[in-house]
Order: C-alpha cells, then structure tokens, then sequence
C-alpha cells in the first residue's frame, strides 16, 4: 500500500500538472535513451528496410504481371504467375529435390555432429587439435569443395579417386554426377555438404553439452546409467535447446542450398533438370536465360518464403507442444 | 575387478582414437589433394591409376597462374579482400549498434523492430536474392564494390546474436557510466564494447569467411570489373579446356587466406558460441 502511493508521488514529481506523463515523455525514457538507441538501430533497420522489406513487397507486386525485363510492368496477369509455376513439372521437381535433400542433410548433419562431440569430449590428448582438424572445413567455400569432389573424387572419368578405389576393388566407373536412372549423385552432394558444415555443429554441440552440470552425470551414475542409456536419458534430454536450434539452422541452410549445386552439375550455359532446388530453378528462370522474368521470378520467391515460414512456423509449434508435454 | 575394469575403459580410449585419426585423415583428405592437384603436371592427375605421391612434381604452376593476365587472378583475389574487410567492418559496426539498442529498447517499438530482425533471420537473404538483385539494379550498383558490400551487409544473425549477448551485459556498469553524465554513445563505446570483444571477434570472423567464400550474391553483381576469387575459380572450373594445376592452384591460392584468418580467430568462434544465444 505504502509503496503504491510512493509511486504515485514518484509520477506527479516528474510531471508537475499531476497528469500522467505524455506518451512522448514515456517513448523517449529517461533522459532521452530511448531516442539514442532508435538512433543506434535506424541504419540496421533502414538497410532491412531498403534491401529486403521493400524489395519483398515490389517483388510481390511483380509477380501479379507480366514483367520480363522491367521493373514497371502493364500487363497485369493476376495469378497466372503462380498458376504457370506450380504446374511446371521442373518446378515441382525441384520442390521434391528440396524435400529430399533436407531429409538427409539435416538428420545425417546432426547425427554426425553430435558423434563427433561426444566422441572429443571423450578424450583428452589431442583434443584441441581433432577439434580444429573438423572444424576447419568450414573456412571452404562451395566453390572450391564443388571443385574438388566434381573433378577429383567423384570425377566420372577413369582419374577419378572413387574411380579408382572402385576398380581396385573389382567395380566399374561410375557416372557420379550425370543423373538419369542413376541417384548416385545424392551421395556426392550430401557427402559435400557433410563435409563442410559438420565441424561448425559440432562445436554449437559442444557448448551445449559443456553447459550440461556434471552433478547431473554423476546422480546418473549412482542410479547406475551408463553408456546408451546415459546418452539416452541424460544427455539428450539436457541437450535439447541445442538440439532445436541447430536443427532449425540445418532447415533454413538446406533452403539455401545454391552454391554446391550450381559448381557441381553447372556447365557453360546449361544445367540438368535434375538436381534443382527451389533457389537454383528461381535463379535459372528468372535471370539465367537471355531474358529477365521477375514476375516468374517473384512469384517463385513468394513461394519459396511461404514454405521456410510454414515450416517455421510448424517447427515452433512442435516444440512447444514439446515443451508443455514435458511440463505437464 | 578394477584391473578388469581400468583395461576394458584403456581399451575404449584406445579406440576412440582409432576413430578420431582415421575420421581426421578423411576430413584432411580434400586439402591434400588440393595440394597434390596443384603441384603435379596435368599427366599424372588424369592418369588411370590414382597416384598418391605424384611422379611428377611441378611447381612452376603457381607461377603460371599470377602470369595469366586473362584468368585475372590477383585482381580477383584484390577485390574479394577489399569486399570481405569492407563487409565484415561495416556489418559489424552496424549490427553491434543495432543488437545493442534492440536489448535495450524494452518498449512496443523495441518489440517491433526486434520481430523485423526474427522475420529476416528465417528468411535468409538468399532466399529473397531476386527483389534485392532488383533494387540493387535500380541503384545502378551492378558490377561495383558497393552492390557486392552494402545490399548484403545488414545481417540480421550478426544483429540478433549481439542483441542476446547484451542482454546478459550487467546493467550496473552502464548506470555507474550514466551517473558520471557519459550519454549513451559514449557508455557503449567506453564501456560495452571493450567489455565485448569475444562475441565482437566471433561475428567477424563468421562474417569474414561467408564473405570470401560468398558466391550467389557475386555471380548475380559482379561482371567484368569486379570479380570475386570465387567467381574466378566457378568460371575457370567450367571453361573449355580446363587446366586442373592452375585450378587446384587457384584453389589453393583462395583458401590460404581464409584458413589462416580461421585457425587465429577459431577461438573466438568457440568461445562466441559459449557466450551468446545458440543455445
């Protein structure tokens, strides 16, 4: 009660007409701040604005008209746009690419990071320098790993590494990256990405399992679980927040998915209709060819934005839902 | 009984390091033959038995590669290091002022700004490269180091991860900053980010190896005048006629750089993950 009123008093000091303070006074906060830290965020915010908020609105206008080769299109074509797209088979393909190449890379991109923790935690010697030797693959580009696994270990020609290793072993050359009837080419693209982005994971792994109290392992211990069963019912669980958030990273990287692709199954001009996804299609059709098609283009990235939201959007409410469960 | 026991566990540990070095000769593999590609003559990379230790060396290949005045290699490599310093000091400078004033701004327009950031951070840029390579178009900015930096550099991940980091900043030290009459600006400066380094060299080196190794934003702005070192090696990759020592050279000559810059900085980045939000 008493301190009720000391607020009271505390309000009617600053404003001395004893009305509350005006909305403006409460913006700004004390002694200005909060206009100083507007100030620090508008360039960040302005920049937001001008690169994507804005382009993601003209691009949506965009994609209700023709617009080849213009930015101020006539020809308004309401959802032909959308309509053309989602009945081209190379499109849907390539949505049907995305799903199966985030339903590898992601499971298989976290299995492997978390072996990979669980396997240095578990040592001493040499720790810090297994730790650097996976982890340093994340300083390569696409290009150059596209470069190595295209013309050296997956080379279709004799030359090549699995080539060889394959002969040796009494099989034939394979044609890893030419497609067809032939799926080997998931192997080299999963393969790549693995490679690249397993060692980053793994540390965002390793500060997760480093925050994990070590009374924790200890009462498991004492309640006799070992081995499997730690992993299963201590570690896991504890780690879980990481989990989510690294999955989630996995998810929105696989969506970007553009750069090994295009260096892999790229030629002078040409690339294959199997192997796209949604970014490599939306690059091809929109500027690829000799004429810019940015209504194509921009109900194609209308599309592809929709789907990363819903799948967002699904992922946050599965945890949630988790997460209540848990409580309950 | 525990001589059993300490055996069986010398045992484990014995193995877990047979996993490690035959995983790390796996992972060390691509460098290696990176190196080897380089070094050998055209003859023995596509000899039909795979040669381990080249029969012939040549290591004239590096210089071949600076004298190709048509591959353009040093120029590449000048204007991919002016972009990535460029690009990571500005994403920084504006991402740390941002993630600062966003955990500081507890009000409705805090709250605002900071769903703006979320929404970017699903929707990463590449998704949306179409309407931003528009505007940026409308700009006049093709083929400038300014398209290749400024349409890229407001990078929502930078800003959000200085926004967790300072939100677990102790407040005191700012007030006992404000009691002195130091305004905002100053606090931030003279107190926060001296107090910031770790997650200030984590963000930098991120931003500085995405923007070496950055290749959809290039291949959609750079033309003639200013190619990346990736668009370089892409091209060449893809050319009639490919020189695979000048290539893998080129390789090579692209990742010295950003490997160095990581095995300096990869404590940072251990340390940032510790500190900041990824949970």
């Amino acid at each position: 009660m008493s301190q009720g009123s000391a607020t009271v008093r505390g309000t009617s000091a600053s404003s001395p007409a004893g009305r509350t303070p005006s909305l403006w006074r409460r913006m700004r906060g004390p002694q200005g701040r909060n206009l100083w830290y507007a100030a620090f965020a508008a360039p960040f915010i302005i920049g937001l604005l001008v690169f994507v908020y804005i382009p993601i609105g003209w691009s949506t206008y965009l994609s209700f008209f023709e617009a080849r080769a213009t930015i101020r299109p006539t020809k308004f074509v309401g959802l032909d746009n959308y309509t053309y797209l989602l009945s081209d088979p190379i499109f849907r393909s390539s949505l049907v690419t995305f799903m199966i190449f985030a339903l590898f890379i992601v499971p298989v991109t976290y299995v492997c990071s978390l072996g990979l923790a669980l396997l240095l935690n578990g040592v001493r010697w040499g720790q810090a320098f297994f730790r650097s030797v996976f982890f340093i693959p994340t300083a390569v580009s696409y290009v150059v790993a596209a470069m190595v696994w295209r013309l050296s270990f997956f080379n279709g020609a004799r030359f090549g590494l699995a080539n060889s290793m394959l002969r040796q072993f009494g099989g034939e050359n394979k044609a890893w990256l030419l497609g067809g009837d032939n799926y080997w080419y998931w192997f080299v693209v999963i393969s790549l990405r693995l490679w690249l982005q397993v060692g980053f994971y793994m540390i965002l792994i390793i500060a997760g399992l480093n925050r994990i109290p070590f009374e924790t392992y200890e009462a498991a211990a004492i309640d006799g679980a070992t081995g499997w069963k730690r992993l299963l019912y201590v570690t896991l669980p504890q780690l879980r927040t990481t989990t989510v958030a690294v999955l989630m990273l996995l998810l929105i990287g696989a969506f970007q998915a553009f750069d090994e692709f295009l260096n892999l199954f790229g030629g002078i001009g040409t690339y294959p209709n199997f192997a796209r996804p949604p970014l490599v299609h939306l690059y091809l059709i929109s500027l690829g060819g000799s004429q810019q098609d940015l209504g194509l283009g921009g109900a194609g990235t209308i599309i592809v934005t929709g789907l990363i939201v819903l799948f967002g959007l699904a992922q946050t409410w599965l945890v949630n839902r988790s997460e209540r469960k848990e409580r309950r | 009984m525990s001589m059993v026991q300490s055996k069986r566990d010398r045992g484990l540990i014995g193995l877990r390091y047979v996993v490690l070095v035959v995983l790390a000769v796996f992972f060390l593999l691509p460098f290696y033959v990176i190196v080897r590609n380089a070094f050998s003559d055209n003859s023995t990379i596509v000899a039909a038995r795979w040669q381990w230790i080249p029969e012939k060396f040549d290591f004239s290949v590096l210089q071949r590669l600076f004298a190709d005045e048509q591959l353009g290699i040093l120029k590449a490599l000048g204007n991919s290091a002016v972009v990535s310093v460029l690009q990571t000091s500005l994403t920084v400078f504006v991402a740390l002022l941002a993630g600062y004033a966003l955990s500081r701004l507890d009000n409705v327009v805090g709250k605002i700004l900071t769903s703006l950031t979320l929404f970017t951070l699903m929707v990463p840029a590449a998704v949306t490269f179409l309407p931003t390579f528009v505007m940026t178009a409308q700009f006049g900015w093709i083929d400038s180091i300014r398209g290749l930096v400024i349409p890229v550099m407001f990078s929502a991940f930078a800003t959000y991860l200085f926004r967790q980091t300072f939100l677990n900043f102790p407040r005191e030290l700012e007030e006992a900053a404000a009691i002195d009459g130091a305004n905002p600006w100053t606090t931030f400066w003279r107190v926060v980010v001296p107090n910031s380094m770790g997650i200030i060299g984590a963000v930098g080196t991120i931003t500085f190896i995405g923007s070496w190794n950055a290749f959809l934003w290039p291949l959609l702005i750079s033309r003639s005048q200013t190619p990346t070192i990736q668009i370089v090696l892409s091209q060449f990759m893809t050319s009639q006629g490919v020189k695979y020592p000048e290539l893998f050279a080129g390789a090579l000559v692209a990742i010295v750089p950003v490997v160095l810059v990581f095995l300096f900085l990869q404590r940072f980045l251990v340390q940032g993950v510790e500190t900041s939000g990824i949970k």
